[in-house]
């Protein structure tokens, strides 16, 4: 037997007290774990997705619904620009690169992309399987979307209209996959690359009729090499949905956005400078949601003092006996600071456990959008300030209480009794 | 000499001072400490076991003087050689029978008697892991004494121990704290207003009102 063991034994010996105390702590803290896994990896995975592009292109609306379905494929895309304006912009000296998208489609949610080879290298993606795309209707999938989907090179399989789950599906032209991509843990893993051609057919009226009534061999209508680099070769008049642009020198950074904004019919955003105001705006959130949980462990650590210290009223005439069996006042304060320590290391422990928890249900529920790259059971060396953070609370709760204990007259107790 | 205390004086705040019999007692010996109640009996128990302050007198036992301990030091030699046997067993409810018994090795840091052989002399054998709150009153009462005699203290003191208890639990009560006093050579100091405890310990002194 020792002081551990004796606090533990009181603590088990008021479950509920103890059980609601802990529960109570836990809840507050489990807000901070899961605030600080989403605010790590989430700044981590929007920085991660925008490397590499130094400004993206699209239809004049809202320039941060632009860089997120332009570039983390989560919102609706502002609307479609034509080709010619792009390719004009494309011969600008201060465009180093610029990998033309053409976005409108899906498959059971997944985003289906029509780009050129530019895109999968500007992430470093590498074949798990297969190869990339060369002729129309040939799809290589994001390894989320494969192990999703099942699919694997070879499997063929119709896309929807629409970027969200429950659209019409396009019946008259099959996707093939040709190739499936390494998980990198980026926007990739979500999508379904394909030709910008592809998406063009699929959305051409005609092509689809004629596709309808000559079911017989569909990828044969469309025989010619797509377009791997640069734009797509086309006789008529094409429209692409966003443009993704790398700078040739930093003066682009000053001079390109204002040309393009004020100069064409198109809209430029940066992304960085788009995100900075993205998480600016959820900062305030975060610090509403920071602010919740610190009144949760406020008024837990609260809970903590009043069990404490009610309990101390119950175990007076205990904690005389202790004194009258030898144990000295410092050995009676460690005790209660013991007990204070315990309920909110228990805190602490059930806390994190139930943050992680939480967000793995989040992810689970969003396993299409950012938050369902985000991983759950990563462990952040933060995690240990909130064990920290739970102590310094249990020490705060237990001061009265032990100092309560550490006065216990035994004689005036004992007397009383 | 194993225990002495002489000229023993205390006041309670706002009230007379209150002055208490000498006690010396051999190895092995018993006292009785009678009177009525409010007389001060308890508080007489509280100055011999070092758990208040005389304002004049000594309390020795094996050399030692009580009065001139401190803090911790008093708190350590109380938990080593101080078997306290108290009205109501007031055994700590969280903790089973034998924790009970161990919290007394833990905090005089003595390893003294093996607690089971102890429990086994004092009839509670089998009650080693029983929750202290399924004890009938003498069970619990025997415990508490297990307590008392689990660091083989030198002084083994009783404040009214059979008060609560019917006649066959009294004579039971009695004749374990004698034996087991007589057999680890400590005193014993019995402090009651019990009449019926005259028949087994012949030597006493009586506390008077001030």
């Amino acid at each position: 037997m020792n002081l551990f063991k004796l606090s533990w034994k009181y603590l088990t010996f008021r479950p509920l007290s103890t059980g609601l105390n802990v529960f109570l702590l836990a809840l507050g803290l489990a807000i901070i774990t899961v605030l600080l896994l989403i605010q790590d990896q989430f700044e981590k995975k929007m920085n991660q997705d925008a490397a590499g592009i130094d400004l993206v292109v699209g239809a004049k609306g809202s320039p941060l619904q632009l860089i997120l379905s332009g570039v983390y494929h989560i919102d609706f895309p502002t609307g479609n620009i034509p080709m010619d304006e792009a390719q004009k912009l494309s011969r600008n000296r201060l465009v180093k690169n610029i990998i033309p998208m053409a976005l409108g489609d899906n498959y059971q949610g997944f985003r289906i992309v029509g780009t050129n080879h530019d895109y999968p290298t500007l992430y470093e993606a590498k074949l798990q399987s297969g190869e990339l795309w060369t002729t129309p209707f040939e799809v290589v999938l994001g390894a989320e979307v494969a192990v999703k989907s099942r699919y694997k090179v070879g499997d063929e399989f119709l896309g929807s209209h629409g970027i969200s789950v429950g659209s019409h599906e396009h019946d008259g032209n099959k996707f093939k996959v040709v190739g499936v991509l390494e998980r990198k843990g980026n926007v990739l893993d979500r999508l379904i690359l394909t030709s910008v051609e592809s998406i063009w057919y699929t959305h051409d009226e005609v092509a689809e009729l004629e596709a309808a009534d000559s079911t017989a061999n569909q990828e044969e209508q469309h025989v010619e090499r797509v377009a791997i680099k640069g734009f797509p070769i086309t006789t008529v008049p094409r429209d692409l949905t966003t443009l993704l642009i790398q700078y040739r020198n930093p003066m682009a950074a000053i001079q390109l956005p204002r040309l393009i904004n004020s100069g064409t019919s198109m809209q430029a955003a940066s992304p960085s400078f788009e995100m900075s105001r993205l998480f600016e705006l959820l900062g305030v959130g975060i610090t509403l949601l920071q602010g919740l949980a610190v009144v949760i462990i406020g008024i837990s650590g609260l809970g903590i003092f009043i069990a404490l210290y009610n309990s101390l009223k119950e175990r007076k005439y205990d904690l005389a006996i202790l004194r009258a069996i030898g144990a000295s006042r410092g050995q009676l304060l460690l005790l209660i600071f013991l007990e204070g320590l315990m309920l909110t290391f228990l805190g602490a422990i059930l806390g994190i456990l139930l943050g992680h928890t939480f967000l793995s249900v989040i992810i689970s529920q969003n396993e299409q959008g950012v938050i369902g790259s985000l991983q759950p059971w990563i462990f952040l060396k933060q995690e240990l300030w909130i064990v920290v953070y739970a102590l310094v609370v249990g020490v705060l709760a237990s001061v009265i209480p032990a100092f309560a204990a550490y006065q216990t007259s035994i004689a005036k107790q004992l007397t009383k009794a | 000499m194993l225990f002495e205390s002489r000229g023993l004086k205390y006041s309670h705040p706002g009230q007379q001072t209150l002055a208490f019999p000498d006690i010396t007692l051999q190895p092995g010996e018993s006292m009785l400490v009678l009177g009525k109640s409010g007389s001060g009996k308890t508080t007489m128990l509280n100055l011999l076991a070092g758990l208040l302050k005389p304002d004049a007198g000594e309390v020795k036992l094996d050399g030692q003087n009580l009065a001139s301990m401190k803090g911790q030091e008093l708190d350590l030699f109380r938990g080593k050689e101080i078997g306290i046997v108290f009205q109501s067993p007031h055994l700590l409810a969280a903790l089973n029978v034998k924790e009970n018994l161990q919290m007394a090795h833990f905090f005089g840091k003595k390893k003294g008697k093996e607690i089971e052989q102890l429990l086994t002399e004092l009839g509670l054998g089998s009650k080693a892991k029983s929750s202290v709150l399924t004890l009938s009153e003498g069970e619990a009462q025997r415990v508490s004494i297990a307590r008392a005699l689990a660091n083989n203290p030198k002084l083994i003191l009783a404040d009214e121990p059979t008060s609560s208890l019917d006649d066959e639990n009294t004579e039971k009560v009695l004749e374990l704290l004698k034996t087991q006093a007589a057999k680890i050579g400590a005193a014993l100091i019995i402090v009651t207003h019990d009449r019926r405890v005259r028949a087994h310990v012949p030597n006493f002194v009586e506390v008077k009102a001030a």
